[in-house]
């Protein structure tokens, strides 16, 4: 199944958020979508899962999704986004309560996911008693049981400390190994970009349009934090929003001065 | 903790001075029960010492003495009875309709506005004030005084119920949505779950503003329940007698307020 962003153009009210977005993210591709703040990331990719609808402009998929996927474009979240009165078994099930599992056939695939995921031991945990780290792994079990085509991730790390992060990060990076799992992965770290990505969709700052694309062959499980040529790719990104990130940042500023 | 060494950190150095321990109180239960035990014999005492006149303020021996007799008699089951069937149902109905418009008024924007509208407008009315309509459509009876423990314990209902909807918080709602969670599941699932704790702080307020609407409207028109009982006892300068039906009243309150702890700690577990 492919995911396709058509012409995508959004605005809240009077606010130009996104101009023209179209990119196509093929099954089992990682592609990366960063830009400076407030440029209509998060925008993008509501609309691309279906819980926003652009001003112009269309979601797309084409083909099928892959046989026993109960959600094809699921979620993860940057703040989580569990229930506090379910514990990590019965937030995963909730995913699939929304598809009409019940009893036993649900226990055994959130008894499955639980596993795969490393969380097995925590199956009667409530999240309040998980660290951040812990919760988004659960974030990410939730999302794995439903089967999706296309994960939808929005900064899902960016919640979590320096080490949590990079043992996560190499956790998804094994996750994109082991199947075609297509995803949409917004960050504003370009380091976690270039470690995950077959390809980088750089956002100008709003009203955000595409300002270039980068594909990074480098097969994933190769790459390391440490790689020169990743670092030499984080800093090339980096140079070409730089000054769009700093002339954001101002804005931002001054509408708070404006609010204030 | 170790005294710092002297030898690392020199001459001179002096501790940090503590100063984060202002305005943290901790629940002492038995410094609780002394303090109310304190009162009571400190009453007890002004009372054997001649210090208060028995007819405006007996002892709480006589209380107690009044109380016991009451409830040997029977009489003061009867007045219970009257008292709590009048609560209860008033409060059912009052509790129930409330969680239940509040949901909707939290819910539906076809609800929302004329609903909130409604509900300001008619909130703040004494709802005492309301018994002798309520007389005229239900009757002297049981009617018209359920009616007002209902009316009165429904707007607060309401109130905390629709607040604790719009406090659940949107990002859930939206995932529940993501992972393809029909309206009513999201309400079952998510909404009321996630409201509830806001629920049952303002049953909570709801049940207290239900007994004092009780007790006013038995003083209005009733020959049997506690605040009946309280009224006649002033009639008749039988202060023994009014206070007893005062301690009872406490007792009730007590009750149902520890009830609605108990739903709070078995419903709240996962806080
Ligand atoms: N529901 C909304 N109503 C009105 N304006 C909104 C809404 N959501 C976002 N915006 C505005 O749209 C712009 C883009 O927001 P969005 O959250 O998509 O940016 P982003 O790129 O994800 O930012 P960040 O990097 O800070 O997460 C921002 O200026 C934001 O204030
Ligand atoms: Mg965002």
């Amino acid at each position: 199944m492919q995911l396709i962003a058509d012409s995508i153009t959004h605005a809240y009210g009077p606010l130009p958020v996104l101009k023209d977005i179209s990119f196509t993210i093929a099954p089992g591709e990682v592609v990366a979508v960063v830009g400076p703040s407030g440029c209509g990331k998060s925008t993008l990719l509501r609309i691309l899962g279906g819980l926003e609808q652009p001003s112009s402009g269309a979601a797309l998929v084409k083909g099928a999704p892959p046989p026993g996927s109960l959600n094809p474009l699921t979620f993860v979240f940057q703040d989580f986004a569990l229930l506090p009165w379910r514990t990590v078994a019965g937030n995963v099930r909730l995913a699939l309560e929304g598809h009409g599992l019940a009893g036993k056939a649900a226990a055994a695939i959130v008894a499955d996911t639980l596993a795969r995921t490393g969380l097995a031991d925590f199956a009667d945990v409530y999240p309040k008693q998980l660290s951040g780290g812990m919760k988004q792994r659960v974030g990410i079990a939730r999302a794995l049981a439903v089967k999706p085509a296309v994960l939808l991730m929005d900064e899902p790390l960016s919640a979590l400390d320096a080490q949590t992060r990079t043992l996560l990060m190499d956790d998804l990076v094994r996750l994109h190994a082991e199947g075609d799992l297509a995803t949409v992965y917004v960050t504003h770290n370009l380091d976690e970009a270039v470690r995950l990505a077959d390809r980088i969709v750089v956002l100008s700052r709003r009203p955000g349009s595409i300002k270039a694309t980068f594909l990074l062959d480098m097969p994933r499980p190769a790459r390391s934090a440490e790689d020169p040529a990743l670092v030499r790719e984080a800093r090339r990104l980096w140079d070409l929003i730089r000054a769009d990130a700093a002339e954001a940042d101002r804005e931002l500023a001054d509408a708070e001065v404006a609010d204030a | 903790m170790r005294e710092p060494a002297t030898a690392e950190t020199g001459v001179g150095a002096r501790r940090v001075a503590y100063r984060g321990g202002v305005f943290l109180p901790e629940t002492r239960r038995a410094a609780g029960a002394t303090a109310l035990l304190a009162l009571i014999a400190l009453w007890q005492l002004a009372s054997s010492l001649g210090w208060m006149s028995p007819v405006f303020a007996p002892s709480p021996a006589e209380v107690g003495e009044a109380l016991w007799r009451m409830g040997v008699s029977g009489e003061l089951v009867g007045h219970l009875k009257a008292s709590l069937a009048r609560l209860l149902v008033g409060f059912a109905i009052g509790g129930t309709a409330g969680v239940a418009f509040g949901l909707a008024v939290g819910l539906s924007s076809l609800v929302r506005a004329p609903g909130v509208t409604l509900v300001s407008a008619l909130f703040p009315i004494p709802k005492i004030a309301l018994l002798p309509l309520f007389i005229l459509w239900f009757g002297i009876g049981e009617g018209s005084k359920v009616a007002t423990i209902a009316f009165g314990t429904f707007f607060p209902t309401v109130i905390a119920t629709y607040g604790a909807v719009d406090n659940v918080d949107r990002s859930l709602v939206r995932m529940g949505r993501s992972f393809g969670l029909s309206q009513a599941a999201i309400v079952w699932k998510i909404i009321f779950p996630g409201a509830l704790p806001g629920i049952l702080s303002g049953l909570r307020i709801a049940s207290s503003i239900g007994i004092v609407l009780l007790v006013a409207a038995e003083m209005i028109g009733a020959s049997q329940g506690v605040g009946a009982l309280v009224l006649s006892a002033g009639n008749l300068m039988q202060s023994d007698r009014l206070l007893a039906g005062v301690v009872v009243l406490s007792l009730v309150g007590l009750t149902l307020s520890a009830f609605l702890g108990l739903a709070e700690k078995r419903l709240l577990a996962w806080r």
